[in-house]
């Protein structure tokens, strides 16, 4: 048996394999292969080196401030997303009534698109400041606050049903015998529960952290950048470069380039440092 | 067995993969004949265009295949088109800038029979005595007023200044005067502000950052004798600013929407706006028409449509039209084969000349079309069209061309309409605006 799987190796990994090849690989190296050029389409490309990446970070301010923008959106959001997440997943193990329900309902947030949920949201907040007479492009500050709440809204319950399945994965025996032992509900929380879940911790710090740093959907519907690209992030800001100028298809590329490469770093780094904290139960 | 079965299984699921891929193959028509590929700019058109391929099949036998961008996606619809093999062959560039980007895409159209049809050469995108983008269409644009509601303000017993009608406005301390004097009777002429919204909303700016942008610019270059194919369009120094800022100001200080809250509103609303009678003016094109006409309750009578120029208190403007231009250019694929460039300029001289095509063109698309193959009755009859034909054929006013076709990028109008909306909202003062109007035009030509 083993044997004969062995030997069809090559037939079960063909199909993933050439969809792999088509759809991912060949257009993420011909992307690297375009932010080293000059083109409008794909086949009318000249090479034109480094220049690209020269001009994405002297000639245009707005790469360097939608990367900062981005670092203190996915800062903030990481933060309070698995705050709030972990907090809810905590309350709704417990043997309460209607668990299930709310489960449910925390989590349908989830399954609506980025670009409806943006313009529901900017709806919304509009009316709220539409009291005091503003809207949200008035200031960056509400576009920022304005994503981070509506981040929270959609990502807490999903990483919520991650962070239930990891605590209920935890063997009873252990939180009983510290209990035996007389331990407290925090020290039970900090030296059982949180090092049990370690990882639902790396995977949801993982998923928050790449769709925090990767959002576009939102942050276009939201507040397309307004006032001034300030509240423009980095996928929105290659988007508009991509676009916005002739002859500058090549510079978005080599911003993506880049925005793939920041990505890739944080997640890889984030992944080695909380795996390794992670137990065998 | 079971080797045999998975053998099957492996071919089957091939089978579909390859299937996938040939099928699109399957779908074009393969009678020798060269077919047109027409990638269309207006989505609102779109079913008028299947019906004229389909009277062009059966005038002509050649098959015309039309695709439609969606709304504010032409760019990257037309990017993604290019790099394949069923790439347009008629498509279109929206002047001197969209050349500029197409370049290696377009093919010289002097010899074709459409250009030598147009009635002012100059219209065309030219570059090196080449011709590489024909103008199909003629619009107009200005500041578009509902008589009805300042008929109802002249005939009022409480207004404070002595006009009596829309033809003595000619000058901007005129517009202003009665402007701010109609804003004060708002409530007794049933109106919630005389302009609509001024919709500065990310991607619903283009009528300021691109359309009112566009007389200061004109009177600039105008004044220093710029040629507009030049590099001396690379840098300005927006002279007339405050003339820009004295149209825009009188737009948000008497408007249905507060300043502060502009940021959210789109062009929709204040086409809406007007249609249902909640303002009396509202800065716009021909196109708009349908936008009015199809709002459900609209008050707006169709004879009450008119236009007035956008007067901003530049010297000699009695004598201004309203801005009169294109930016909608057919080209024609260079990169496809000898036939197929025959078929599609075949096309769109069919389309401007046949008798079938021209009633499309009149009754369906509505266009005003630059062409002698019309006559003077054969044009579009919706009152805004009709309003643009009046004015163009005005000797008494000069017509403000559209030099927004040599602004210099997107990010440009986008940043400026950007800065326009913190003006408004208080945040940013008009210095920075002009300054940064200057600073980026020049970054973004470089």
């Amino acid at each position: 048996m083993e044997k004969n799987i062995k030997r069809y190796f090559p037939v079960f990994v063909l199909p993933t394999l050439v969809s792999f090849v088509t759809v991912f690989l060949i257009p993420f190296i011909m992307g690297i292969y375009l932010s080293f050029t000059k083109f409008t389409t794909v086949d009318n490309a000249k090479w034109t080196g480094f220049d690209n990446y020269i001009k994405a970070f002297t000639q245009d301010e707005n790469f360097i401030n939608a990367l900062w923008f981005t670092v203190k959106f996915t800062v903030v959001s990481v933060i309070t997303i698995n705050f709030f997440a972990f907090l809810l997943a905590l309350l709704l193990t417990r043997a309460i009534k209607g668990t299930s329900f709310f489960r449910t309902v925390f989590f349908m947030p989830n399954l609506i698109g980025g670009i409806v949920l943006g313009y529901i949201w900017n709806l919304l907040i509009n009316a709220i400041l539409g009291i005091v007479g503003l809207d949200i492009t008035y200031d960056a500050r509400y576009g920022f606050w304005g994503l981070v709440f509506l981040m929270n809204w959609q990502l807490i319950g999903y990483m919520m049903v991650i962070y239930i399945a990891g605590i209920q994965n935890i063997p009873h025996e252990l939180n009983e015998a510290a209990r035996i032992d007389g331990a407290s509900s925090f020290s039970i929380l900090r030296n059982i529960t949180i090092p049990m879940v370690m990882p639902s911790i790396t995977i949801c710090l993982f998923l928050t952290l790449t769709n925090s740093f990767k959002l576009f959907d939102q942050n276009l519907a939201l507040t397309g950048g307004a006032p001034a690209r300030e509240t423009s992030m980095l996928a929105l800001d290659i988007f508009n470069t991509f676009y916005g100028r002739t002859g500058w298809q090549g510079v978005g590329q080599a911003k993506a380039v880049v925005f793939f490469i920041i990505v890739a770093t944080i997640t890889f780094i984030q992944l080695k440092i909380t795996s390794r904290k992670e137990v065998e139960s | 067995m079971k080797k045999f079965l998975s053998i099957f299984m492996v071919v089957c699921l091939f089978a579909t993969f390859m299937s996938a891929c040939t099928k699109e193959k399957e779908n074009t028509p393969n009678n020798g004949a060269a077919t047109v590929r027409f990638l269309n700019f207006k989505p609102e058109v779109a079913q008028v265009y299947d019906e004229i391929a389909k009277a062009y099949k059966e005038e002509t036998g050649v098959t015309l295949m039309v695709e439609t961008a969606a709304s504010g996606n032409y760019e990257q619809t037309l990017t993604a088109k290019m790099g394949t093999k069923e790439a347009p062959t008629l498509f279109q560039i929206n002047g001197p800038k969209g050349y500029a980007n197409w370049k290696d895409y377009c093919a010289d159209l002097s010899g074709t029979e459409l250009y030598k049809h147009l009635t002012d050469k100059s219209l065309a995108v030219t570059s090196n005595g080449k011709v590489y983008g024909i103008p199909y269409v003629v619009e107009g644009y200005g500041i578009i007023y509902n008589k009805e509601i300042t008929d109802k303000y002249f005939a009022l017993k409480s207004k404070a200044t002595e006009y009596k009608s829309m033809d003595e406005i000619k000058s901007f301390s005129a517009l202003k005067a009665l402007v701010e004097d109609m804003q004060k009777n708002a409530s007794a002429l049933g109106i919630k502000g005389v302009f609509a919204s001024t919709s500065l909303k990310t991607g619903e700016d283009w009528r300021w950052q691109t359309h009112l942008a566009n007389i200061p610019v004109y009177y600039e270059f105008k004044k220093n004798n710029v040629d507009l194919t030049s590099d001396a369009t690379n840098k300005i120094s927006f002279e007339y600013a405050e003339n820009f800022k004295n149209i825009f100001d009188l737009y948000i200080n008497n408007s249905t929407t507060d300043k502060k809250v502009l940021g959210s509103k789109i062009v929709d609303e204040s086409m809406a706006e007007f249609a249902l009678g909640q303002c009396a003016m509202v800065q716009n094109g021909n196109w708009a028409w349908g936008q009015i006409s199809d709002v459900k309750g609209n008050t707006v009578k169709a004879e009450n449509v008119k236009y007035l120029p956008i007067y901003m208190g530049v010297d000699g403007e009695e004598n201004q039209g309203i801005c009169i231009g294109t930016e909608n250019f057919f080209a024609i694929n260079s990169k496809a084969s000898q036939e197929e460039q025959k078929a599609a300029a075949d096309f769109i001289y069919w389309l401007f000349s046949s008798k079938t095509g021209k009633d499309f063109v009149i009754n369906k698309l509505e266009l005003i079309a630059p062409f002698d193959t019309f006559s003077e009755d054969e044009r579009p009859t919706d009152p805004l069209a009709q309003e643009v034909i009046k004015w163009m054929n005005n000797s008494e006013v000069y017509t403000i061309p559209w030099n927004f076709t040599v602004f210099p990028s997107q990010t440009f109008k986008d940043d400026f309409g950007a800065a326009l909306l913190q003006y408004a909202q208080g945040t940013k003062s008009w210095n920075d605006v002009k300054e940064l109007v200057v600073k980026r035009w020049e970054s973004e030509s470089k």
